[in-house]
């Protein structure tokens, strides 16, 4: 039977579930992995992802053929326009008494819902770490592993790619990119309406306020704690003076903002601005190869670094299969869902294994992917900003709609 | 000879009953399950005093007013252009070649969903879009995008351009079905007779008789417009966004307690459609004794040739837009590279549709799966509806207004309500819930399209079928089915069009999991690339538009050997 | 063949109070009677009342019987009241032998051998298979007849049968259809307002 007949079927019985008593599974032990894999054939595992962008959906598109054939498991991927969504979903489950049948079996978060929902205590775990693939990823020695925007992640998080904040300009319209913030303000002033950025509750645009504030205050440090132990408004004082200058000479003399990464893309592949960026190294690539972007495209990092973060997947707490959970986060831990992830022919992302710490045959298929002319070098790559405390986005983002929100 | 006692059918009564219940029910359940959280009451998350503090969120809320602002000006902008141009179209045109052109081309109008025709319009009218190309560098020495504001202006006129683009295919098909019933051509010849112009005697003898049939459908256009999600998204400001757009955010926040503020939201929601809906009928006032003035002015040939000009462009100006719009989306889904200003790509691609074939095939099937079912619900329902009132007189639950209840109260308003009843029953979100909340809009469409043809069918062929000694059942199987079967197909084509475009009820009752096109396009406006947008906005075109088609078809088919069945429509 | 009389019992038929019609006769098997008068003298409402399509803002008193049945308390398809109308009314999405065949009872044996030899009988061999359209106004007009006679109807009742039949087809169809009705041996009600179909009838005539 086709796949999607098997989920489509799937889907129907649970829809029908009201007059159905559901089966309550015990919970699984991924240190008995051999238990795990038992448990897990055959159940339906809800992915809940964003599904704004094609190329991740196909891969986890593909990710769903292979734990079929391997593992017995469908998996359906419930494409999120905003991760927010499904917390809000399963707080409400949690609120209206759901505690094993939870809609959502795993969750692509973010540092900042993964702290929010850490607080709720909406997740299970810890089970990470025990997934037999996680040893590859050498976390003793990658400390970022076990943080999530400083959170310690205690095993309730599995990592499955790096992300960084890289940006790229047009050199077919402008030749000389910005290489610091300041520089970008600069920049933008000698060239108006080549750049704008994504409006909150877009998390890019708390990124390139993050970004900005740590070249700007005088003490990042402080950005490390939480919100609530700075004087905001005086720390966030320089990020305010900086977005004024800059607002009046963005597109449309700032006075509307793309709502996402991939709207401001799409303005640089239609040439209304020569410069652009995104969470993640490979965008710029993978976009000139699919004729998105033109070729004259090219991404770098700034001179002092930029934000750098790891893509977690989380387990919610009433999640009702939560071994085909483990079983599809330890195969996207897997070298081999890692290769393809890292392939700029697919995914393109940053792999969150350590290539030393692979065996030889993977270490070598990991270091032949080759680099793409439109991708950020090795060296830029390496310089990296760790995320500030998680509490800082809700109040940048705030404090952004209060002074920008009504135009 | 013996003839044998009818069985008594105990269902059919049931069916008017069954049919108001369906469509009204959630309406009401809906609003009640928002009002008691609007004022402070969700046990779900521990809040069970009532209170206005959500309303004081709500009002401290920074720029609530121009929000409201927005959703209330599109709702009575929106109509009043679309009826103009509607009204000085059947004026102008009436009998003209162009007249019988835009016939043709109104039902595969109607079948462009609203997000589809908004991303098409986007694509077209952008400062990078189609248009700007077409006439760049030679008119315009662009050689890069001008930095305008057009899409997400603030003002919302794109967005409004975008409804009323949208609207006029709708208003113009009610107007044509009621227009049968005027007995024009003799009431324009009795005022011509009288020294009026042809458009002036059209507006004075069949505009005013042919404005309160098509009242109604006028009404849900506004409560539309004023509240529509997935147009405001693609085409309407981001800051601030118009009061549906926002409300959808505040109930999607990680903070459950934005959702007491989300339903008072709903509420204010509904008080704008209402209050858009008020102004409208002060404005029917005024525009009524305008008319009788300049009625009784006696005046006969003025303005003729301005009304007959703007009746022209209006709708062609419209039509062409929405036309351009679909051809923008299908140059996009084909587009390789595409630098400005060409006016076409560089490079033509099927890449895009070979990335994309994927992840199609799950949503196509929910949506044909989906619409099928709701479409075959609501036309047996309505079908059996129709009949009882037939065999056994008029319901008060077939009235127009209660059947017209769904498409006046703006689906943000309840159906976040039925949400919140559904998680408070521990219904599990998932492909009944969302059948069940398609068939509540596709039901009443459906009803008016149908018992139109229905009510005006000739009752004497059943009374022949009746004296020749056939059942009343088998005079409705065997005459009236048949019979009426090319007008139950496009009323199905049509409930196929209306659920394929639903965006709220399909995201909400499914949490997601249940994928259609229109989901899925609306996700990928934050995300995907022009291209893939495109292919989604043409596959969410392309399966009402099958509908038309086959419902056209279909008859030609069965009826091959029967003339006159192939002419009767 | 079993024949009857269709009595009509003081049957008075008003709208809002007000007496429309009001009739009082006995038709005999065989026998044609006329009702004549202008529109609007409730001769429709009298069919209509008889066959039992009355609608709901009508009122009816009064008792119609067929020989030793009353009817009027029946709903219409069990009345074996059969109807003529202005046009042939012919069931478009159906053959000629499709029409033929749903008027028949359903315990008829040799339904196909009975309507090709009615067909021929009536000048018509051989066309079971047409479709209705493509018939000419006259033929329509004899299928139309053969399929009320073919429904073993206990009366009939005409509602201006013949005023839309051109002038020279219209004396052959009327005297076909009285042929066969009277044949056939039905009480038959007719109502018109043309004199020469009263004539034509040649049975009681009673004036609106």
């Amino acid at each position: 039977m086709a796949r999607w007949l098997r989920g489509y079927l799937a889907a129907l019985v649970i829809s029908l579930g009201p007059g159905l008593p559901l089966l309550v599974l015990a919970e699984p032990d991924p240190a008995d992995w051999d238990s795990v894999l038992k448990q897990a054939t055959g159940q339906t595992v809800y992915l809940n992802a964003w599904g704004g962008e094609p190329r991740t959906n196909e891969f986890f598109a593909w990710t769903a053929s292979q734990v079929d054939e391997r593992f017995g498991i469908t998996l359906q991927h419930v494409k999120l326009s905003d991760t927010a969504e499904a917390v809000s979903r399963v707080l409400a489950e949690k609120q209206a008494g759901n505690v094993n049948n939870g809609a959502i079996d795993l969750l692509w978060l973010n540092g900042e819902n993964f702290a929010s929902m850490q607080h709720n205590a909406l997740l299970y775990g810890p089970w990470a770490e025990q997934l037999p693939n996680f040893r590859w990823v050498d976390a003793d020695n990658n400390a970022d592993m076990r943080k999530d925007f400083t959170i310690p992640v205690n095993g309730f998080e599995s990592p499955w790619l790096r992300a960084q904040l890289v940006f790229f300009h047009d050199t077919y319209l402008i030749a000389q990119a910005p290489r610091t913030m300041s520089e970008l303000l600069a920049w933008a002033q000698r060239h108006p309406g080549e750049f704008t950025y994504p409006r909150p509750p877009d998390f890019l645009a708390t990124t390139f306020m993050k970004q900005a504030l740590l070249e700007l205050v005088p003490e990042p440090e402080k950005l490390y704690q939480p919100v609530t132990n700075s004087d905001f408004d005086a720390v966030t004082e320089p990020l305010w003076a900086y977005l004024d200058a800059l607002h009046p000479v963005l597109l449309r003399q700032g006075r509307s903002f793309p709502a996402s990464g991939a709207e401001m893309r799409r303005l640089m592949a239609d040439g209304e601005t020569a410069l652009a960026f995104a969470f993640s190294p490979s965008e710029a690539a993978i976009a000139v190869d699919r004729g998105e972007l033109p070729d004259s495209v090219r991404a770098y990092t700034m001179n002092g670094g930029t934000l750098a973060n790891v893509s977690f997947l989380a387990i919610p707490f009433n999640a009702t299969h939560k071994a085909g959970a483990m079983v599809v986060a330890d195969f996207l831990l897997s070298p081999e869902a890692q290769l393809r992830a890292q392939d700029p022919d697919y995914l393109g992302s940053t792999s969150v294994l350590s290539v030393t710490a692979l065996p030889a045959q993977w270490r070598e298929r990991m270091q032949l992917i080759r680099r793409h002319p439109a991708a950020p070098s090795e060296e830029d790559l390496a310089r990296r900003l760790a995320e500030p405390h998680p509490s800082w986005v809700v109040a940048l983002e705030d404090a952004w709609l209060q002074r920008y929100g009504v135009r | 000879m013996k003839r044998k006692l009818a069985k008594k059918n105990f269902v059919l009564p049931l069916a008017p009953i069954l049919l108001g219940l369906l469509v009204a029910g959630p309406v009401a359940l809906g609003l009640l399950m928002i009002l008691l959280p609007a004022f402070g009451y969700l046990p779900a998350i521990g809040q069970e005093t009532l209170s206005w503090q959500s309303w004081t969120a709500l009002f401290d809320t920074q720029g609530l007013g121009q929000s409201v602002r927005l959703s209330f000006v599109a709702g009575v902008v929106t109509p009043v252009i679309a009826l103009v141009s509607v009204i000085l179209f059947l004026a102008a045109t009436a009998g003209t070649a162009l007249d019988r052109l835009i016939r043709r081309l109104v039902s595969p109008l109607l079948a462009v969903p609203h997000a589809a025709a908004a991303f098409g319009l986007a694509f077209l009218i952008a400062p990078s879009g189609f248009l700007s190309r077409l006439i760049s560098p030679g008119l315009t020495q662009w050689q890069r995008p001008p930095d305008l504001l057009i899409i997400n202006d603030q003002l919302g006129l794109t967005m409004m351009l975008g409804l009323v683009i949208k609207e006029i295919p709708f208003l113009l098909l009610m107007a044509l079905a009621a227009l049968p019933q005027l007995d024009v051509p003799r009431r324009v010849a009795m005022a011509r007779s009288l020294g009026y112009q042809p458009v002036l005697a059209w507006l004075f003898t069949v505009a005013p008789a042919l404005y309160p049939m098509i009242r109604l459908p006028l009404f849900a256009v506004i409560a539309f417009a004023s509240a529509t999600v997935d147009v405001g998204i693609i085409l309407g400001p981001g800051l601030p966004a118009t009061l549906s757009v926002r409300i959808l955010g505040w109930f999607n926040d990680p903070d459950l307690s934005m959702r007491l503020l989300a339903a008072a939201g709903a509420l204010l929601q509904l008080m704008v459609s209402v209050l858009a809906i008020l102004t409208w009928l002060v404005l029917e006032k005024l525009i009524a004794q305008g008319w009788q003035l300049w009625q009784a002015s006696g005046n006969r040939s003025r303005f003729n040739r301005s009304l007959k000009m703007m009746g022209f462009t209006g709708l062609s100006v419209a039509t062409v837009l929405l036309l351009l719009s679909v051809i923008a989306l299908l140059i996009n889904a084909f587009a390789g590279t595409w630098r400005f200003p060409s006016a076409l790509p560089d490079a033509w691609t099927l890449r895009h549709w070979e990335t994309t074939l994927t992840s199609l095939s799950g949503p196509v099937i929910n949506t044909l799966v989906i619409s099928f079912v709701a479409t075959v619900l609501a036309v047996i329902l309505v079908l059996a509806a129709l009949e009882s009132e037939q065999r056994h007189g008029r319901s008060r639950f077939t009235s127009l207004w209660l059947l017209y209840v769904p498409l006046l109260v703006p689906q943000v308003a309840f159906v976040f309500g039925l949400l919140v009843f559904t998680e408070f029953m521990h219904w599990q979100p998932g492909l009944v819930l969302v059948i069940l909340g398609h068939s509540v809009f596709v039901v009443p469409y459906v009803f008016l399209t149908l018992s139109a043809a229905y009510r005006r069918f000739d009752p004497r062929w059943a009374q022949i079928g009746l004296s020749l000694g056939a059942s009343a059942d088998r005079v409705f199987w065997h005459i009236k089915l048949p019979m009426l079967l090319t007008s139950s197909l496009t009323a199905a084509a049509i409930g196929v069009a209306v659920s394929v475009g639903q965006f709220l009820p399909t995201q909400l009752l499914g949490a997601g999991r249940v994928p259609t096109i229109t989901t899925e396009a609306v996700a990928l406006a934050s995300g995907g690339s022009r291209n893939v947008i495109a292919i989604w906005a043409l596959m969410q075109t392309l399966i009402p538009m099958v509908g038309f088609i086959l419902a056209l078809a279909i008859p030609q088919l069965i009826w091959r050997r029967r003339r006159a069945m192939r002419s009767v429509t | 063949m079993t024949t009857h009389t269709l009595d009509i019992r003081d049957l008075r038929i008003s709208l809002a109070g007000q007496t429309l019609v009001s009739v009082n006769t006995t038709i005999n098997p065989g026998e044609v009677l006329t009702v004549m008068g202008p529109s609007g003298s409730g001769k429709s409402a009298l069919l209509a009342a008889i066959a039992g399509f009355l609608g709901s803002d009508f009122t009816a008193q009064g008792e119609v019987w067929l020989g030793a049945d009353r009817i009027d308390t029946l709903p219409a398809e069990q009345r074996g009241i059969g109807l003529l109308f202005q046009d042939p009314l012919l069931f478009p999405h159906m053959s000629v032998g499709g029409n033929l065949r749903f008027a028949m009872p359903a315990e008829e044996p040799d339904k196909a051998g009975r309507i090709a030899g009615q067909l021929t009988a009536m000048n018509l061999g051989g066309y079971e298979n047409r479709d209705p359209a493509t018939l000419s106004g006259g033929q329509k007009a004899r299928v139309a007849l053969l399929r009320l006679l073919l429904s073993r109807p206990r009366a009939v009742l005409l509602d201006e049968p013949f005023s839309k039949l051109d002038a020279h087809l219209r004396q052959d169809v009327r005297a076909q259809v009285f042929a066969g009705l009277i044949a056939a041996g039905l009480p038959c009600l007719l109502v018109t307002h043309d004199a020469d179909d009263a004539a034509a009838a040649s049975g009681p005539v009673i004036q609106l």
